[in-house]
């Protein structure tokens, strides 16, 4: 059993009497990639700045690599890569020296910090970026430019806040690719995300979260088959008739969720409940089967879409 | 760009990628050692970063502290100061020439204009247009270190400018006394004390409705010019006075005048002339680190 | 490789609506639009901007004027605040309007993007040109108004020819306007911005602002009568001090010939940047 470098228990941060964080427990192994998944505002975004010791917590404990972020926050923040959700580079400076004037900030000597730039220049795959300015750089470079930002210091462990969030697909995929690497390379990883296909790509295990608490936890194969069976059948009867239709399958598959749009249901085979449909005389307008995913498990134990 | 088409660094990890590698103790150790050097020099990390942002206005920063002093001296040493040398003869400014009197007021208003410039948009941008504080914060430096930056980063540039505002007050021969030369550190500490007060509300503002041209037309230009700068605080009626008193422009100048060609004036005024931007300074100072850890600690 | 998606115009059609892509008569809309934003953002700042000569005025002209006792202008001796109100007047007309055509203007091309988006309803890049100059103007003439009265509490109007200052103002005002847009049009970042002020400050205090131009050498007047600004402070002067001559028409002449070079290049270079 290795010891963990993130322990939380009973994390909570209130807000003039509004719990944003109410009462998280979980801890993270050294190398480990661990994801706080939910929809907005379900308390990630707080959580992170806690772990990240930019937040004092309100109540409950808090040990990153030992110690508590409240009394060392600089000898904590000094381990830490920390890649918030909005971008926060310099504009006013160009994309190298954006580097160097953080890797200052840990103590590297001016030295050696030009020649770590150089290098995670060449890792966020920017290197003929160096002198550009940061406001001509596309969103995923500017990504990627505060991913190589957030690995000057060769933290410990890297927070990353919804990475991928507001980038089109092909960024995203660079992105992970980049990701993957220091997860290969031994980092460890903390993120949040609202995307479930993120969370599966990136995560060993995670924690679903809302309204500032932990409704589960495990790997994402593990959740799903918890919460979810195998395989989900998605069809469309027309907005109208889905609840309708709903009342009369009642009792084919595991379980039927009612969608504005759709009907899911959940089965190990959906091909098979989609034949005992039709043998029962209904023609949906549209059908798809396919494996079931975190977005079902988070359905599940909310009763609620991630992204509404 | 395609996907995957460059393999980036994977030969040579740009990293130091041995945080499994390391025991709990370790690790801690480690954290411990690396919270030290930012601890102990911040301030002057985020000093540094600042004075890299302002290279890239280089050139028009020396054009003006150059340019500056040349034009004001010229134009009221010399032309203004024309016409009320015929009116009061050429010593009738008590007993010195207008040139002199004027010089020293010319001095403090031009670190006063620089700290004004650097603590408004700079202070205010860090935390909305360019979230700059937030990144330093996410690293190991503190909200008092990026206050203590700010300060050091303005006085890198205030102290250049009144030096060679200084030489120029030198060639046009405002100086009478060898002891002027001490101008230069009161004028640094006046426009510091402006400075200081100016972050402590600027680094609250959430909304940019203004504020900056406000403080511009209803602090900096009254300032500089009820505050004894043109001529003696005593000719002015007395209910405008009271902004001459207040007005850490008016404290620098006297003591300006004092060090440049010995104005005389009791002793207690003098010292209130340093105590009180002093004093200032340490408001402003310890306001501004509050405002600013309070505002990071979301 | 350039991609052109849209709609190839006929030849005849695109001559004849050549003046109307420039000018739809609309430079209204663009006054509008700005009305309403400083009514609903910067109001107290627009309003605030009256004060700053009314501070030059006490300042200079109490303290000052005791100092420099009374100058000679026009042929007649005045009083010191008399000498410079209306410099003072023709200075605050200039600053304004080069604020609203420089600063305002550069942060909407570079930033807010105002007029991309104005650009690509019906209006061309003379009614934008038009619109933000007019605002500028109007914006001008309630200072200059403004001014006027406290020159008038003072007893500092001294010929009835003081009501002409208003028209000159807003002529002082159109100059600088029209010119300080064309060069803002032509502007890429912040540190060539700050040239504009740089070179405004001597301009500000060397062109018989607050003493008369005869203290300085023959070769350095000659420099500061090539340069707008001494043509405004001494026209408005010599209407608020009543010392008129047929010279002040060339002074008139000069803010037209500013204009109209100033409205030339900005439309040239709004239609580059945005239409061509």
């Amino acid at each position: 059993m290795p010891t963990s470098v993130i322990t939380a228990n009973l994390l909570t941060k209130e807000y003039k009497g509004f719990a944003a964080v109410d009462g998280i427990s979980f801890d993270v192994a050294p190398g480990e990639s661990f994801g706080l998944l939910g929809p907005n505002g379900a308390g990630k975004s707080t959580t992170m700045r806690m772990v990240g010791a930019v937040s004092t917590r309100t109540s409950g404990e808090l040990s990153i690599l030992g110690l508590d972020p409240n009394e060392h926050g600089p000898e904590v923040r000094s381990q830490l890569g920390v890649v918030p959700q909005s971008d926060n580079l310099d504009m006013e400076l160009r994309v190298r020296d954006n580097l160097i004037v953080y890797g200052r900030y840990f103590g590297i000597p001016r030295s050696e910090v030009g020649k770590k730039a150089d290098a995670l220049l060449e890792f966020a795959q920017l290197s003929d970026r160096a002198k550009s300015k940061v406001d001509d750089l596309s969103g995923g470079m500017k990504r990627r430019l505060t991913i190589a930002r957030a690995l000057i210091n060769d933290p410990r462990i890297l927070l990353l806040d919804e990475p991928t969030t507001g980038l089109d697909p092909q960024a995203r995929h660079i992105l992970w690719d980049r990701l993957f690497r220091l997860k290969e390379q031994g980092t460890t990883l903390l993120l949040t995300t609202h995307y479930m296909d993120e969370a599966e790509q990136l995560c060993d295990r995670l924690v679903v979260v809302d309204k500032g608490s932990i409704m589960a936890e495990g790997s994402p194969a593990s959740l799903i088959k918890k919460y979810s069976t195998r395989e989900v059948l998605e069809v469309r009867f027309g907005s109208e008739r889905n609840a309708q239709v709903a009342e009369q399958i009642a009792g084919i598959g595991e379980r039927i969720e009612v969608l504005p749009d759709r009907l899911l249901i959940y089965s190990d085979n959906g091909e098979a409940e989609l034949a005992r449909i039709t043998a029962a005389g209904l023609e949906p307008m549209t059908s798809l089967v396919r494996r079931s995913s975190l977005e079902d498990v988070f359905l599940r134990l909310t009763g609620r879409s991630l992204i509404e | 760009m395609s996907i995957g088409q460059r393999s980036g660094a994977a030969a040579t990890p740009a990293f130091d990628a041995s945080a499994s590698a390391t025991t709990p103790a370790e690790a801690k150790e480690l954290a411990m050692v690396g919270g030290v050097k930012p601890r102990r020099y911040g301030s002057w990390y985020v000093a540094e970063h600042r004075i890299r942002s302002m290279r890239s206005y280089l050139q028009t920063i020396v054009a003006t502290s150059i340019g500056n002093p040349l034009v004001y001296l010229f134009a009221l040493g010399v032309g203004l100061a024309s016409l009320i040398d015929t009116n009061l003869g050429p010593t009738g400014f008590n007993g010195i020439s207008y040139l002199a009197f004027v010089a020293p007021a010319l001095l403090c208003t031009a670190a006063v204009t620089v700290a004004a410039e650097e603590s408004t948009y700079p202070m205010m941008m860090g935390f909305k247009w360019n979230p700059i504080f937030y990144g330093m914060n996410a690293a190991p430096i503190t909200g008092n270190q990026i206050v203590n930056g700010m300060v050091i980063s303005i006085l890198a540039r205030i102290i250049p400018t009144c030096a060679i505002y200084f030489v120029v007050m030198l060639l046009f021969g405002a100086v009478a006394s060898p002891w002027g030369a001490l101008g230069i550190l009161v004028a640094s500490l006046t426009g510091i004390s402006v400075g200081l007060v100016i972050m402590s509300y600027t680094s609250r503002i959430e909304e940019d409705k203004g504020q900056m041209a406000m403080i511009m037309r209803f602090g900096i230009t009254p300032m500089f010019l009820f505050s004894g700068t043109f001529f003696s605080l005593g000719q002015m009626p007395i209910y405008l006075q009271w902004i001459g008193w207040i007005s850490p422009l008016w404290h620098g100048t006297e003591l300006g005048r004092v060090l440049s060609y010995g104005a005389s004036e009791p002793t207690w005024l003098t010292v209130l002339h340093i105590a009180y931007p002093l004093a200032l300074c340490w408001f402003g100072w310890k306001a501004t680190q509050r405002v600013v850890t309070r505002r990071l600690n979301k | 490789m350039t991609v052109t998606l849209a709609p190839v115009r006929p030849e005849a059609a695109r001559r004849s609506r050549f003046a109307g892509s420039l000018y739809a008569g609309n430079a209204r809309s663009v006054v509008g639009r700005g009305l309403l934003a400083t009514k609903s953002t910067n109001w107290a700042v627009v309003v605030s901007g009256f004060f700053e000569p009314v501070f030059y005025l006490l300042s200079m002209g109490i303290g000052l004027g005791v100092l420099v006792g009374t100058v000679s202008t026009g042929g007649q001796q005045v009083s010191y605040p008399a000498f410079i109100a209306p410099a003072l007047l023709a200075v605050s007309a200039m600053n304004g309007a080069i604020y609203d055509s420089t600063w305002n203007v550069f942060f909407k091309m570079q930033y807010a993007k105002t007029y991309e988006g104005m650009l690509t309803t019906s209006l061309g890049p003379l009614d934008v040109a038009f619109g933000e100059i007019s605002l500028a103007l109007l914006r001008g003439a309630v200072y200059a108004a403004g001014f006027m009265v406290v020159m008038q509490l003072f007893g500092l109007n001294l010929a009835w020819t003081a009501i002409l200052a208003l028209p000159a103002v807003l002529l002082i005002a159109f100059g600088f306007a029209s010119l300080g847009m064309a060069i803002t049009s032509y502007m890429k970042t912040f540190q060539q911005m700050d040239w504009i002020a740089f070179i405004l400050l001597p301009m500000f205090l060397f062109s018989a602002t607050f003493y008369p131009l005869s203290v300085y050498p023959e070769p350095i007047q000659w420099v500061i009568q090539a340069l707008p600004l001494w043509h405004g402070v001494e026209l408005v002067r010599g209407l608020t001090t009543g010392a008129l001559s047929i010279a002040m028409l060339w002074h008139v002449l000069y803010y037209l010939v500013m204009i109209a070079v100033g409205l030339v290049f900005t439309t040239n270079r709004l239609r580059a940047l945005f239409l061509d």
